[in-house]
């Protein structure tokens, strides 16, 4: 069960400082200024910038506009990645705001999915959800659930409102006592240096012998890359929601915890700073 | 995300064949097989089973189904996991197949139409 509600809260209302600006390419009437927005973390590109579509659409003629898109330094941004995930993986360890550049034309089919509609970021929460309990509780909580409690989950994130999301997302959170934890834990490892989406395997919170297992338990099993040798340099980060939590940290409480609302466990693995 | 959709990787698998190493006919565990079922009224494909590359994405094995099944370029395709919930299109079918594979194989139901949630 979710005890520490705090923490939730605190994942919930994380914010990041962001700057969008045109893609000095696209056609403008006149300058088009930055528009400045808190971007919630644990949201999808595509649902909350609205505004920032508003904003620039002002300046431009309609026959210059497609389908809107976001690019970090070179990177086109996945919508379907949560926003947290975005800033940690490309952008952590540099100056905020987070600058974002906005793009109305040349769409990368090669690297991004459409969005056409909010029904398209629903669908994809509501699966990554229905993903998550099949490993949890083969899918018994999920299936379990009204219409009307999936609906719920959806807009508790679209609204941002954390009590509503949190009355539904408890039960999913659920677990008997005896077994300890949830039978897999739903989680993706995500690299700056892998050409792979991301790393996504069975693993159980508790070991065989009964023992909890910890984020350092994971990362030597699905990445021992990222976990340093005794007396060797730390090379890599391992972050989740903006910070690096100990690699001792039980798996299950940080699966309860620092999920994100589609109840996965996204861990950016990024190279250490050198200066 | 498209990826080339052109390329006829798969190669069909015969359901006769007689069972052996898996590591052999998998070209070192590059491959896993795909188990493709039709929903509702969806066209059935004549070969079910398939071997897949394991980083050969949603997307791509989407593309290759409704070009099997000759479906037109604006007919949708959803694939299922489960019969529960529709895997991201990026998202590459030996996660699936590690995560909600059994007994050695994946299965996946495709529909022209939402059939689940």
């Amino acid at each position: 069960m979710a005890d520490d509600k705090d923490v939730l809260r605190d994942v919930w209302f994380g914010r990041i400082p962001t700057c969008f600006t045109l893609n000095p390419d696209e056609l403008t009437d006149r300058e088009a200024e930055p528009y400045y927005l808190l971007l919630p973390r644990v949201s999808y590109l595509t649902l909350v910038t609205d505004k920032v579509k508003k904003h620039f659409l002002k300046v431009m003629k309609a026959e210059d506009v497609e389908e809107m898109w976001f690019e970090y330094e070179g990177t086109p941004l996945k919508w379907h990645y949560p926003i947290g995930v975005l800033f940690d993986l490309h952008a952590s360890n540099t100056v905020l705001p987070w600058n974002i550049t906005v793009h109305f034309k040349n769409f990368p089919d090669h690297d991004l999915l459409h969005c056409p509609a909010t029904s398209i970021i629903e669908a994809h929460f509501m699966s990554s959800i229905k993903e998550a309990d099949a490993l949890k509780h083969k899918s018994q909580v999920v299936n379990d659930m009204q219409k009307k409690d999936h609906k719920q989950l959806w807009m508790g994130l679209q609204n941002d409102k954390f009590d509503q999301f949190w009355a539904m997302n408890r039960k999913l959170m659920e677990y008997s006592t005896e077994e300890g934890g949830f039978r897999y834990i739903p989680f993706r490892i995500y690299q700056t240096m892998s050409d792979r989406p991301f790393i996504q395997k069975l693993f159980r919170p508790v070991s065989a012998e009964g023992n909890a297992h910890t984020l350092s338990d994971l990362l030597n099993e699905m990445l021992p890359s990222a976990v340093p040798n005794e007396g060797e340099q730390k090379r890599y980060q391992v972050v989740i929601h903006g910070i690096e939590p100990l690699l001792e940290t039980p798996l299950q409480w940080l699966s309860e915890h620092l999920s994100h609302p589609d109840n996965f466990l996204h861990i950016c693995i990024i190279p250490t700073p050198t200066d | 995300m498209s990826d080339n959709a052109e390329s006829p990787t798969e190669s069909q698998k015969e359901e006769s064949q007689p069972p052996s190493d898996d590591s052999a006919t998998n070209e070192e565990k590059k491959k896993i097989d795909v188990l493709l079922k039709a929903v509702g009224d969806t066209p059935i494909m004549k070969t079910k089973k398939w071997a897949v590359d394991k980083g050969r994405t949603v997307q791509s094995l989407a593309q290759f189904i409704s070009r099997f099944l000759k479906l037109d370029a604006n007919e949708q395709l959803f694939i299922y996991v489960n019969q529960s919930f529709a895997p991201s299109p990026d998202q590459e079918v030996g996660v699936l197949f590690d995560c909600f594979g059994s007994d050695g194989k994946l299965v996946l139901h495709y529909c022209k139409s939402q059939a689940w949630g």
